[in-house]
């Protein structure tokens, strides 16, 4: 029982990250009905920014929540100004052409940016300080053998607290409103007054900022940090955005966690029935494809009529 | 239409009469002028940072050698070229190498597979390679101009089998491997096979890939069946991780590695978790010999950055092909090749470098426990069949096919071909 | 002259150009001239690419569908393919050099594996193909990444094929060749090559090739003008598949070793950079883009020492420059002919010409129907 609940605590973790990744791709798709390529790579950008911060700042490891949060904001900062600039470069002047141009740009800026790290600061992992001392510290028993360590109680809390501020902004603000009703019809949205360009920089800054944060409580939990370590979580963190429903603020919080759980799952009881851990990637793509051709629309989305 | 077809092919028939040349046999001359040395590996890709790593080690070892004179009076001229970590590009860089800058010896690769579909190139123009790190024993199977200065999978796998039996008594182990890797999935396969024969018993086989990064799930299926040991033969981006997520998980049992763990970085991402682990390894970077201790202070100096096993090993593959052409006294293909098959009791900074009748390299393992940012020597584990050295004659040859048992006579007039 | 006649007499001289140029790149060469090793390698594997360019083009270019998993299939022929040569073909091949001599056995022993690759492939494609097929261009694109991941991570559990330590012959315990023949040269890479992009152009030029267009254009249109669009969108995928099957046998069959890291998502990419460069819709842009996009790398290879290491920088960048200037790619929808010297068709109703980068396009880039050399662009109005 232990080791359930020991494998239920990792995979939230694991969850908790690809759910704030997630909703940044919701909520571009929701807009502009684009799959940002680009947004594992932010959450990369996010997780970088933060390490040169700390190492420029000359900030020492060590339990230092003070550390941890300024660098948090931070990076969260610089996340937002990289997202805003590559809608304004990249998707921008491509918005007007087809749905395939509009892919190919964002496969190549995310080729670019992991290429430019690659080729800037070499592809050897890096060590991000750790400043909640998990280091050093025990884990916090629960019973029997299941723990949960600081940085997991870290990373729960803070993607919660995120979490709600979005949905706040969202659904409390003037400008949540105007962000939802330009995802409902852009046109109309323009009619209305909104000055959509706008909103839509706001929202890729808002889904960067997010993705950063996740990169940088990732990098507490698992310090080592390099620039090609975006691809497959951004891409699984997309199936959670499109398990939750694409769109579908909640929903992709939802996806993120269900991914996360089964993730961990598989690989922890998949020894016994004979899938090997190697299938772990494989699982978010199956589950991928097991949504799209059962509910497309995910488990929270409404169905959209295609008008013609 | 029929206007540029005509004139696309006079265009492409005039290119290709430039481009022509005569086809003669090809022998890559031996006589004067600088020594070229072709180095590829993977320098932009996923895992530059080896071929990064392994160049820096060669590149040392060339300047080295051309401060103090060069070899017979030719400066080495290293020529590189990136392979993005892809087999294929590696076969194509491989030939160019060959064909287009006529090296007259290839010193490559880091991943057996990049090292196995290059090698048939090499061996067909009758080039020497000498790999400085693939590990799989195919690589030097391909023909007789392919060597390497490293341990073979076999070997390493077994050794610290042999030392988690023996030394750790240990029972029940877990293995914890990098699916990806053909070098981790060969340490994994042979530790099994020599762990079991042994007597021991696995308990349990999870893996992962370079880059995942979480571990949580296969360290609790770990868990719960309680081994002595858990055996992690992987690369150091990842074990620092595991390492750490293992201590975090309450497990107490040491973790075991191979020589992938050797890196600077490997600290920095697993910190005091890591005090009690053991790894085989060529060498200690705190080995306090002088010449070990110089190479480090150089490579410090150079590159700001202490060095890592694949770097040590990219030094002494250069140093040993340095030493092999001096020998030669020339970079004709046979002869060299002939002087690399004899190479005996090379003084490399990763031991004791000879080659074996199977051009694999015969060096004892040392077995490291990691300690307080160091790794502290432990104890050393000859090949089998060898006897710990009184002087510095040559232990025996290594096995190169599977299966822990294999002595064989010491290699003391090792015949180059076979 | 009859038609047929032309048409054989247009194989024979096909035929007798890849000969030579293939004697020329072998060994002994051409009358003791012969092209360096480097540069042949490097024509081999363009072909290789010409036949991935144009297969992707089919169900990308020409019917809208966006699949980056192309790299998938070609794993599946190459390793399904190479299966059967290194494990069951050896017999058959020495009886068949009983009867008929070596170069006939090994022409037909390679032609069978192909064929079989190819089917292999075409399954693979039919699996792949009938559930995402449903789905959007976004969505498609993901999913066929997905599926090129999961192929990949199968073989690379197949330790029969080399699993993790690469494909170069019979792996122990099991019997079979101990390395693959190389059994492509240019004869077979150049004429399936150019059997790609006949099969290809034939398509395009057919009904079928109207109502995958059609498809491409408004897929509610063309569903509710009664075209079958899941049937006509499996069966472009099947043959694209089919095709890129065939390059990934040719592939294994040239560099005799095979390894999944040379089947990676980025390979997938490169291929569709090829048909961006060149222009979706275009099979000379295909082929254009295949060309520039094999040499391109080994062109940059002689930049300085820091330039080097920015070369897939420079790649990306690329792309996205393309996009942004010229999203239709080089040779836009139109073929290889001297009426790019004529200048563009006007619209009646406007200055600008359509089709053109500036005029904002709702759907798609402009089509261009071709028929018989002559080209009569046809853009679309803004929705």
């Amino acid at each position: 029982m232990d080791t359930f609940v020991q494998q239920l605590i990792n995979g939230l973790n694991v969850g908790a990250i690809y759910a704030l990744i997630a909703l940044g791709y919701t909520m571009v798709y929701g807009i502009l009905r684009l799959i940002n390529f680009a947004h594992g790579d932010v959450y990369m950008v996010g997780a970088f920014a933060g390490y040169f911060i700390a190492l420029s700042l000359g900030l020492a490891a060590g339990p230092s929540l003070l550390s941890l949060t300024f660098i948090l904001v931070a990076s969260m900062i610089i996340a937002a100004i990289v997202g805003m600039l590559i809608e304004r470069f990249a998707y921008r002047p491509v918005r007007k052409y087809s749905r395939m141009t509009t892919l190919i740009m964002a496969i190549g800026v995310s080729l670019l940016i992991e290429n430019l790290f690659v080729a800037r600061i070499g592809a050897a992992p890096r060590a991000f300080p750790d400043f909640l001392g998990s280091q050093s510290q025990p884990p916090y028993h629960l019973f029997g053998n299941a723990a949960i360590s600081k940085a997991q109680i870290i990373i729960f809390l803070v993607s919660i607290a995120l979490m709600l501020l979005l949905q706040w902004i969202v659904f409390r603000t003037k400008v949540g409103t105007a962000m939802r009703a330009v995802s409902f019809n852009l046109n109309s949205a323009k009619l209305m007054g909104i000055n959509t360009d706008a909103i839509i920089s706001l929202t890729f800054a808002i889904g960067s900022a997010l993705a950063a944060a996740g990169g940088v409580l990732t990098a507490q939990y698992n310090p080592n940090i390099d620039p090609l370590m975006g691809i497959l979580t951004g891409l699984k963190a997309f199936v959670a955005a499109v398990l939750g429903g694409i769109g579908n603020i909640p929903g992709a919080v939802l996806g993120g966690l269900l991914i996360g759980a089964a993730e961990t799952f598989v690989v922890g009881y998949g020894y016994h029935i004979g899938i090997a851990s190697t299938y772990r990637d494989a699982v978010a793509f199956a589950i991928l494809i097991l949504v799209l051709l059962l509910r497309p629309s995910g488990l929270l989305g409404s169905t959209v009529q295609e008008k013609v | 239409m029929k206007r540029t077809l005509f004139a696309l092919f006079l265009i492409t028939t005039l290119l290709i009469g430039f481009a022509c040349e005569r086809r003669g046999n090809g022998a890559n001359g031996g006589g004067t002028g600088p020594i070229l040395v072709g180095y590829y590996g993977d320098l932009s890709g996923r895992t530059s940072s080896f071929g990064q790593s392994t160049k820096n080690g060669v590149e040392m070892a060339a300047d080295e050698i051309n401060k103090a004179g060069g070899i017979n009076g030719r400066t080495v001229q290293i020529i590189t070229e990136d392979d993005q970590g892809e087999p294929n590009k590696a076969a194509t860089v491989v030939t160019k190498l060959i064909n287009q800058d006529k090296v007259q010896a290839l010193l490559g690769e880091v991943a057996s597979s990049n090292s196995l579909a290059a090698a048939p190139k090499a061996q067909e123009a009758k080039v020497p390679m000498i790999s400085p790190s693939s590990t799989n024993p195919a690589v030097t199977q391909v023909g007789d101009y392919i060597f390497r200065v490293c341990f073979i999978d076999p070997f390493q796998g077994e050794v610290m089998a042999k030392f988690s039996a023996n030394n750790l008594k240990a029972k029940r182990a877990a293995i914890l491997y990098d699916f990806n890797s053909d070098y981790s999935r060969g340490l994994y396969q042979f530790f099994k096979r020599s762990f079991t024969s042994l007597g021991g018993q696995i308990v349990s086989e999870q893996s992962y890939t370079q880059g995942d990064r979480d571990f949580s799930g296969q360290l609790t299926a770990i868990r719960a069946v309680n081994p002595d040991v858990i055996y992690v033969p992987g690369y150091y981006g990842e074990v620092g991780v595991i390492s750490n997520q293992t201590k975090q998980l309450g497990i107490k049992a040491p973790l075991l590695g191979g020589d992938g763990w050797d890196a600077p970085q490997l600290w920095q991402l697993g910190g005091a978790s890591l005090n009690g682990n053991y790894i085989s390894n060529h060498y200690s970077v705190d080995d306090p010999s002088p010449a070990i201790q110089k190479f480090v202070a150089d490579y410090k100096a150079r590159y700001n950055i202490l060095p890592d096993a694949l770097a040590a090993l990219g030094y002494d593959s250069m140093k040993v092909l340095g030493d092999a052409i001096k020998r030669a006294g020339s970079t004709e293909n046979t002869k060299l090749r002939d002087a690399i098959a004899q190479t005996k009791d090379f003084p490399g900074v990763t031991g004791k470098i000879s080659i074996d009748k199977d051009r694999n390299a015969v060096k004892p393992a040392v077995v490291l426990k990691l300690e307080n940012s160091k790794f502290v020597y432990e104890t050393t584990i000859y090949p089998e069949g060898a006897t710990p050295p009184v002087t510095s004659a040559a232990p025996a040859s290594g096995t190169t096919t599977a299966g822990p048992a294999g002595a064989a006579a010491p290699a003391k007039a090792a015949s180059p071909t076979n | 002259m009859p038609t047929f006649i032309k048409r054989i007499l247009g194989l024979v001289v096909v035929v007798v150009l890849l000969v030579v140029m293939n004697a020329f790149m072998s060994r002994e060469g051409l009358f003791g001239f012969g092209l360096p090793y480097y540069y042949a390698e490097i024509i081999n594997l363009t072909g290789i690419s010409i036949i991935l360019a144009s297969s992707l083009n089919l169900i990308t270019g020409f019917t809208g569908q966006f699949s980056i998993g192309h790299a998938g299939f070609m794993a599946v022929g190459a390793y399904s393919s190479v299966f059967m040569t290194v494990y069951f073909s050896e017999g058959l091949e020495q009886w068949l050099t009983g009867l008929l001599g070596a170069t006939l056995a090994q022409s037909i022993v390679f032609l069978a594996v192909i064929i079989f690759g190819a089917l292999i492939a075409a399954l693979a494609g039919l699996v792949v193909g009938i559930p995402s097929l449903r789905l959007r261009g976004d969505y498609l694109a993901i999913v066929t990444l997905g599926f090129a991941e999961i192929i990949r991570i199968i073989i690379l559990n197949i330790d029969r094929v080399g699993g993790a330590t690469g494909f170069r012959g019979r792996v122990p315990p099991w019997d079979g060749r101990q390395i693959i023949p190389q059994y492509a040269n240019f004869i077979w890479i150049g004429g399936f090559a150019v059997i790609t992009i006949v099969v290809v152009y034939n398509i395009v030029k057919s009904d079928t090739g109207r109502a995958l267009i059609s498809i491409r254009e408004d897929e509610l249109a063309a569903e509710a003008m009664g075209i079958n669009t899941t049937r006509y969108k499996v069966m472009a995928f099947v043959i694209s598949s089919a095709f890129a099957g065939i390059a990934g046998a040719l592939f294994g069959h040239f560099r005799q070793f095979l390894h999944t890291n040379d089947f990676q998502f980025i390979r997938s990419i490169e291929i569709i950079i090829m048909i961006v460069l060149g222009g979706m819709g275009s099979i000379t842009g295909a082929v254009l883009g295949a060309i520039v996009i094999t040499i391109l790398p080994e062109l940059l290879r002689k930049l300085p020492g820091d330039l080097y290491s920015y070369r897939l920088v420079i790649y990306s960048a690329l792309l996205i420059v393309i996009m942004l200037t010229r999203p239709q790619g080089v040779m836009g929808a139109k073929e290889f002919g001297l009426s790019w010297l004529k200048r563009p068709q006007r619209r009646p109703e406007g200055d600008k010409p359509a089709g053109e980068k500036g005029v904002p396009i709702a759907q798609q880039p402009a089509t261009a129907v071709i028929d018989q050399g002559k080209e009569i662009e046809q853009g679309k109005e803004h929705a």
